[in-house]
């Protein structure tokens, strides 16, 4: 041992160990799972490895769907559903961020309120439709009531969460400015709280889908819930999930507005 | 517009903070508090600027503000305190509009103040475009847009790393000379202190008291890196406080 001569030390490339935890933008890989789903589906409802009572076959979906906009009967389900939508969490929203933004500023309203939303949080909205329907009647009033309900609650929680957040030395710098309470509210704790507000928002509209199927399975003539709550009583498998596909373009299309809203209106993160 | 602080005191609880200060800020000039680690400083500056309330004594205004002061008091915050969604035009119009100054005023305004600061190219720049030094001279061009009797500084250089630091001395010292403006500094960087302040009042370690004011008579405009006198300066307020320090370091904190 002693007589070996010192060797060079052996060289080694240092291992990689940085990757991972940064997922980026990878367009078109969301869009092929998609596709291959209803590729296996059709696939198998033809070569009748799945029978046509567990599936329908992804091209009868497709061509009902197309009887259903050539007859025109899309556009007459469909608006009375989106007019409920927005109109529902028109309303919810905005009287989620109003009392969110107040509990997140006064203690009294903090104190008082955010113990009777911890309570109306996790109550089924579902389960007080027949209660909305006698207060509001079988009409437009108890749906819109239904969602705007249903989105009133987490807004109210994402919009307090995020004013806690807001960082306090912009509120104190506001204050020694000699900004007014109410300057203060709308150019400094309102836009600091918006990417909280948004990401709320996120999850009070996918709830608005939900409730809007349940309110329209009740007493409506036409919508969507109507046409899939038709369906489903006639066994009517095509038409079921031609109604379903609607509900989930609807879904990727109003998170699809949310993530437009953010890059606008959230330019200034890092 | 001066400033008087008369046997200020203040306890948070049980816990003593500051005691029996009194000092006079004359205007035109600048104070620098320099003091060991929470002994009170930053909050003597709130005080000062109104944004909390002392518990014993009282900050007085001697003197009604000049002409056209927007804001007689105005912070300047460590940690820049910008609005990262509005452009460097946007933060200083946010102070300008409560006051009613909006359009070609409030243009006229932020043009004068980002071309003393040397950013009017940056206008419409988001801040997370901007390093710390500038981020730094945004708040400071905000600071001056109101037209401040006395700047509230809290540290503001304590974020900055040495050359920035350097280079944003002598931009404080070229603003001043130009025009003196009144300013109570609080910093722990007693450089700092040598480089900018009239006056620099030394705090002991907590409960604060007033542990000496020494005046430094060298002009702004002549004070260079290296001087003798200041060296001395420098030396004889470590002195005074190295000890300070040291007991304030090893104390537990419990507040």
């Amino acid at each position: 041992m002693s007589d070996v001569t010192i060797n060079a030390p052996t060289e080694r490339v240092v291992t990689y160990r940085g990757g991972g935890f940064a997922p980026s933008p990878r367009r078109w890989v969301g869009f092929m799972v998609f596709a291959a789903l209803i590729l296996i589906a059709e696939w198998g409802t033809r070569a009748q490895w799945i029978s046509a009572l567990t599936l329908p076959m992804p091209s009868d979906v497709m061509n009902t769907f197309r009887d259903l906009y050539s007859s025109g009967l899309l556009f007459k389900h469909m608006v009375p559903s989106l007019s409920r939508l927005i109109m529902g969490s028109l309303i919810g929203v905005s009287c989620g961020i109003t009392i969110g933004i107040l509990i997140g500023l006064f203690s009294y309203v903090r104190a008082g309120l955010s113990p009777l939303v911890a309570a109306i949080f996790p109550i089924p909205k579902i389960a007080l439709l027949p209660l909305f329907v006698i207060w509001f009647g079988i009409g437009e009033g108890s749906k819109y009531a239904l969602i705007a309900f249903g989105t009133f609650t987490p807004t109210v929680v994402a919009t307090f969460g995020a004013v806690d957040n807001v960082d306090r030395t912009l509120i104190r710098m506001g204050q020694s400015f000699g900004l007014s309470w109410f300057s203060i509210v709308r150019k400094i704790v309102l836009p600091g709280a918006m990417p909280g507000i948004l990401s709320g928002l996120r999850i009070s509209l996918a709830i608005a889908i939900i409730l809007l199927v349940a309110a329209e399975m009740l007493g409506a003539e036409y919508g969507i819930g109507a046409y899939i709550l038709e369906a489903g009583s006639l066994y009517d498998l095509e038409r079921l999930f031609a109604g379903v596909v609607i509900l989930s373009l609807l879904g990727v299309l109003v998170s699809g507005a949310v993530g437009l809203a953010e890059r606008r209106l959230l330019s200034w993160r890092v | 517009m001066d400033i008087r602080l008369s046997s200020v005191g203040h306890s948070y609880g049980a816990t003593e903070v500051l005691h029996d200060i009194s000092l006079d800020i004359p205007a035109g000039r600048i104070v620098c508090l320099v003091g060991p680690s929470g002994c009170g400083k930053s909050t003597l500056l709130r005080f000062i600027g109104g944004l909390e309330r002392p518990s014993d004594g009282q900050i007085l205004q001697l003197g009604e503000p000049p002409e056209g002061s927007l804001n007689p008091l105005t912070y300047v915050f460590q940690d820049f305190a910008l609005l990262p969604w509005r452009t460097v035009r946007g933060n200083i119009s946010l102070v300008l509009e409560d006051h009613g100054i909006r359009g070609a005023d409030a243009e006229a305004v932020i043009g004068d103040v980002l071309t003393r600061t040397k950013l009017i190219d940056f206008a419409d720049a988001l801040p997370k475009q901007l390093s710390g030094g500038m981020k730094q001279r945004v708040a400071i061009a905000r600071a001056l847009a109101v037209k401040p009797a006395v700047m509230l500084m809290d540290e503001p250089l304590s974020a900055l790393d040495a050359q920035t630091r350097e280079l944003l001395m002598d931009d404080l010292v070229g603003l001043w000379t130009r025009q003196p403006f009144t300013a109570v500094y609080v910093t722990h960087n007693l450089a700092e202190a040598v480089r900018l302040g009239h006056t620099v009042v030394v705090l002991s370690r907590r409960p604060g008291r007033m542990r000496e004011i020494i005046e430094v008579d060298t002009p702004l405009a002549d004070r260079v890196a290296g001087d003798v006198d200041l060296e001395a300066v420098q030396k004889k307020l470590w002195t005074l406080m190295r000890d300070e320090a040291r007991a304030a370091d090893s104390e537990l904190v419990n507040v």
